[in-house]
């Protein structure tokens, strides 16, 4: 190549890095992208400092991470992974706090369960098919998994279940039809849902372990202070009131 | 005589072929005409590959119609034995003749070998011993040799020879070649344009000088000639016909055959010459004469029952006040032997 | 012990899905080559089109479409009870699709390339072209048959992002080995990951490597 495009090679990787310094970036689970967004955009108004997200599924992220990926904070859809960076020193000691905690709600659009009772309809396991979230790599599966242990059904449907990857994944089957029931997100409900429900039941918080979304600083950061008001901001009135319309429920 | 119908009508782009006609239904019909008159149209017209108009509708397999093609096409992942076999196999109503066409192509040896390990002149014997064995009721050759050099063609051309004596299912021959055309034909048909210009049997056609497609250096004469003796000392043999002795030189074997005579080859004079180099001078008298360029006049002569074509300068024509009816001496230069 | 049952079931995929494609792609293929027809750059754009999408796409689509509600899939649960989605046949739809264009290409550039005057040759012989497809046409285009092979096996093993859609990860029946490897990475179980993946890789060796020689033998017959 010739002088001048190794030159304009350089400048461009040269003015890359240098916005990247002022700019923080995000690693947000697939599942809290669209939350996590509002929030970035608010904070942005509120300090001037500009964010990237960078959304994926938690494991996905985790192995990047622990790859040596530039993030400045990680928002996890579990406790598990944010607990491990912190033991493996990736994460900034004491800087792991829980942001959010999720809601399950027990739903369906099919048309047969018109105005019938949600409950009565997923114990009577009269329906081909049940979507939950892989109970091994989905937080929101595991506490299916345990609230259908809970009400004492699991064994006896087990053979109806059919997990979807992550939550997201869930609500698909669900909302094409191909699941007659489903144990979502509250927070996809209260989202905004293409079609409408024809039964649903929120599933009490105390039958499950709770859905605890963490979010850490990566001691890798080099926006520290940037990261750690993004932090302040996250545990504020201001976004705890947006997370609560959203269907989260905030820890004290 | 029964006779073989040709009736297609096709357009290709500009190109509108159309031919109603009727051939013989045995021997060699020639079919001869400049690139692009439509000859391998038609014949592809014939046998189904190109869609005609009013013609059938009839699948090309059903047809029974032995097509040859320019390139050998044999099929690359079979034998040559398996390649002659095809067609007969295909044919509930023909007889195994592999080991006598195999024969008379003197392609026996090659029977076991790929087709991939075939000159040229082999593979275009192969091809034409498996049309043979398909036992059609028509074969048609699309100018079989042009894709070979001289000496290949030279190699293949006796084999039509002995086909064109010892097989009888009617053939037709197409090439712009007239050299071949006067070898083979019996019959010729002329195309120009996509039409039928001319048609009849060989030897009356190429007496015509009226056509512009068989004129230039396509002019000239056929005889049918027997065999009267071989001069040992000057090797040189003796063939007659109805007008006439003609010597041409080397041994020929064949008891009868035909002579091609160039009308570039031969020379008009009023007086037999009497101390002349020239092997043949033959009386003849003036039946037509056809203007040809600005500067040539062909003349049809009749010796006998036969004809032939010679090509003089207008000049001369004036000159020796020549007209038809006119008693001359054709003075003939070269011959050209079938075989 | 490792449970080889995804990687099992992978190659169960792949060998019915290219089995289909080969049966089915043929005709398909031959058609494209041979046809004048308007239709042809349509269909054959059409064909190409699983190349370009998304795998994830494809598979949301295939959901909707193979699901109950669906057009294909509510017309099989009114055949057999049950549904195309999360099952195995709904899988082979789904990589018949996805893989098309891998098995079709191939085969069509095969026939293409045969000279169209050798199938004449063959119709005048008294072959009919039925005939003349299986008895010249294909023997002269093993080439392409063989690459379609490889190419749909090779592409259905390694299929992730459309099982990942429409499989839903049933042991078994759908939980094929791109999913168990993800899922394995997923739960950080990476030593899992490591074996299997290795284990796939072989697999995919030794049958990519084994056709390749069949390949190589062919030629020199």
């Amino acid at each position: 190549m010739s002088f001048f495009r190794y030159f304009a090679l350089f400048a461009v990787l040269a003015s890359t890095s240098s916005f990247a310094d002022e700019s923080l970036t995000i690693a947000v689970a697939s599942n809290f992208q669209v939350t996590a967004k509002e929030i970035a955009a608010e904070f942005t108004a509120v300090t001037q400092i500009p964010t990237r997200i960078s959304a994926g599924s938690t494991g996905k992220l985790y192995a990047q991470i622990i790859n040596g990926a530039p993030f400045d904070v990680f928002l996890s859809a579990d406790a598990a992974r944010p607990k491990l960076l912190e033991e493996n020193g990736l994460a900034v000691k004491g800087s792991r706090v829980t942001y959010a905690t999720g809601a399950l709600i027990l739903w369906s659009a099919d048309s047969e369960l018109e105005n019938q009772d949600c409950l009565a309809a997923l114990k009577s396991g009269s329906y081909r098919w049940l979507a939950i979230a892989n109970p091994l790599t989905a937080p929101y599966g595991s506490a299916a998994k345990e609230f259908l242990e809970a009400v004492g059904v699991f064994e006896k449907i087990e053979s109806r279940i059919v997990y979807g990857e992550n939550i997201s994944q869930t609500l698909q089957f669900v909302v094409t039809g191909n699941a007659t029931l489903g144990l979502i997100a509250l927070s996809q409900v209260k989202g905004g849902l293409p079609v409408d429900a024809s039964c649903s039941w929120n599933v009490p918080s105390t039958m499950h372990t709770a859905i605890e979304q963490q979010a850490v600083l990566l001691a890798s950061s080099d926006n520290a202070d940037a990261a750690r008001r993004f932090m302040t901001f996250l545990q504020s009135a201001q976004v705890t009131t947006l997370l609560e319309r959203r269907g989260y429920t905030v820890p004290e | 005589m029964s006779t073989v119908e040709l009736n297609h009508s096709i357009q290709k782009g500009d190109f509108h072929l159309q031919v109603d006609t009727e051939i013989p239904a045995t021997g060699v019909t020639g079919v001869f005409g400049e690139s692009g008159s439509g000859k391998t149209t038609l014949l592809r017209c014939i046998a189904g590959l190109e869609r005609s108009e009013d013609g059938f509708s009839q699948p090309v397999h059903q047809r029974r119609i032995g097509y040859v093609f320019q390139e050998p096409q044999l099929f690359a992942h079979l034998s040559v034995r398996k390649n002659i076999e095809f067609g007969m196999r295909r044919n509930p109503d023909a007889t195994d003749q592999t080991d006598e066409v195999a024969g008379l192509l003197e392609v026996s040896h090659l029977l076991d070998r790929s087709t991939n390990d075939l000159s040229g002149g082999e593979a275009q014997r192969v091809s034409i011993a498996r049309v043979l064995c398909q036992s059609p009721r028509l074969i048609l050759m699309d100018e079989p040799l042009s894709a070979l050099d001289e000496r290949r063609r030279n190699e293949v051309l006796p084999y039509l020879d002995r086909l064109h004596a010892e097989w009888s299912v009617p053939i037709i021959y197409v090439s712009h070649n007239i050299d071949e055309i006067c070898r083979l034909s019996d019959h010729l048909i002329v195309l120009d344009k996509g039409r039928v210009v001319a048609e009849g049997d060989l030897q009356t056609m190429l007496a015509r000088i009226d056509l512009p497609q068989l004129g230039g250096r396509n002019a000239g004469a056929v005889l049918n000639v027997t065999q009267s003796r071989y001069d040992s000392e000057f090797d040189l043999t003796l063939f007659g016909f109805s007008g006439g002795e003609i010597w041409v030189p080397g041994q020929h074997h064949a008891s009868s055959t035909r002579l091609r005579i160039r009308a570039s080859d031969i020379s008009l004079s009023r007086t037999p010459a009497e101390s002349s180099t020239i092997l043949n001078i033959l009386p003849a008298t003036i039946e037509a004469t056809e203007p040809e360029t600005s500067s040539a006049e062909l003349v049809r002569l009749s010796l006998g029952d036969d004809c032939l074509v010679a090509r003089i300068t207008r000049r001369s024509l004036r000159r020796l006040e020549l007209k038809v009816g006119d008693k001359v001496y054709a003075q003939i230069k070269s011959v050209t032997v079938r075989r | 012990m490792m449970d080889f049952g995804p990687l099992w079931l992978s190659a169960q995929l792949a060998s019915v899905t290219t089995a289909i494609l080969i049966l089915l792609g043929a005709p398909l293929a031959w058609w494209l080559s041979q046809t004048r027809s308007r239709m042809q750059p349509v269909v054959q754009a059409i064909v190409a089109m699983p190349i370009v999408l998304p795998p994830t796409v494809l598979g949301f689509y295939l959901l909707i479409v193979l699901g109950p509600n669906g057009a294909i899939g509510s017309w099989w649960v009114k055949l057999t009870g049950d549904t195309l989605t999360f099952s195995f046949t709904g899988l082979v739809i789904a990589s018949c699709i996805y893989s098309l264009p891998f098995a079709v290409q191939p085969m069509q550039n095969a026939f293409e390339s045969l000279s169209k005057k050798n199938l004449e040759a063959a119709w005048t012989l008294g072959a009919s072209k039925l005939d003349a497809f299986f008895s010249v046409a294909v023997p002269l285009s093993v080439r392409g048959f063989i690459s379609a092979i490889v190419l749909a096996f090779a592409h259905t093993l390694g299929e992730f992002g459309v099982v990942l859609m429409v499989g839903g990860n049933i042991p078994g029946e759908t939980r094929v080995v791109s999913i168990a490897i993800y899922d394995h990475v997923e739960t950080l179980n990476y030593a899992a990951a490591h074996q299997l993946s290795l284990a796939l890789i072989a697999f995919a060796f030794v049958t990519l490597f084994s056709m390749f020689l069949i390949n190589r033998r062919w030629q020199s017959r």
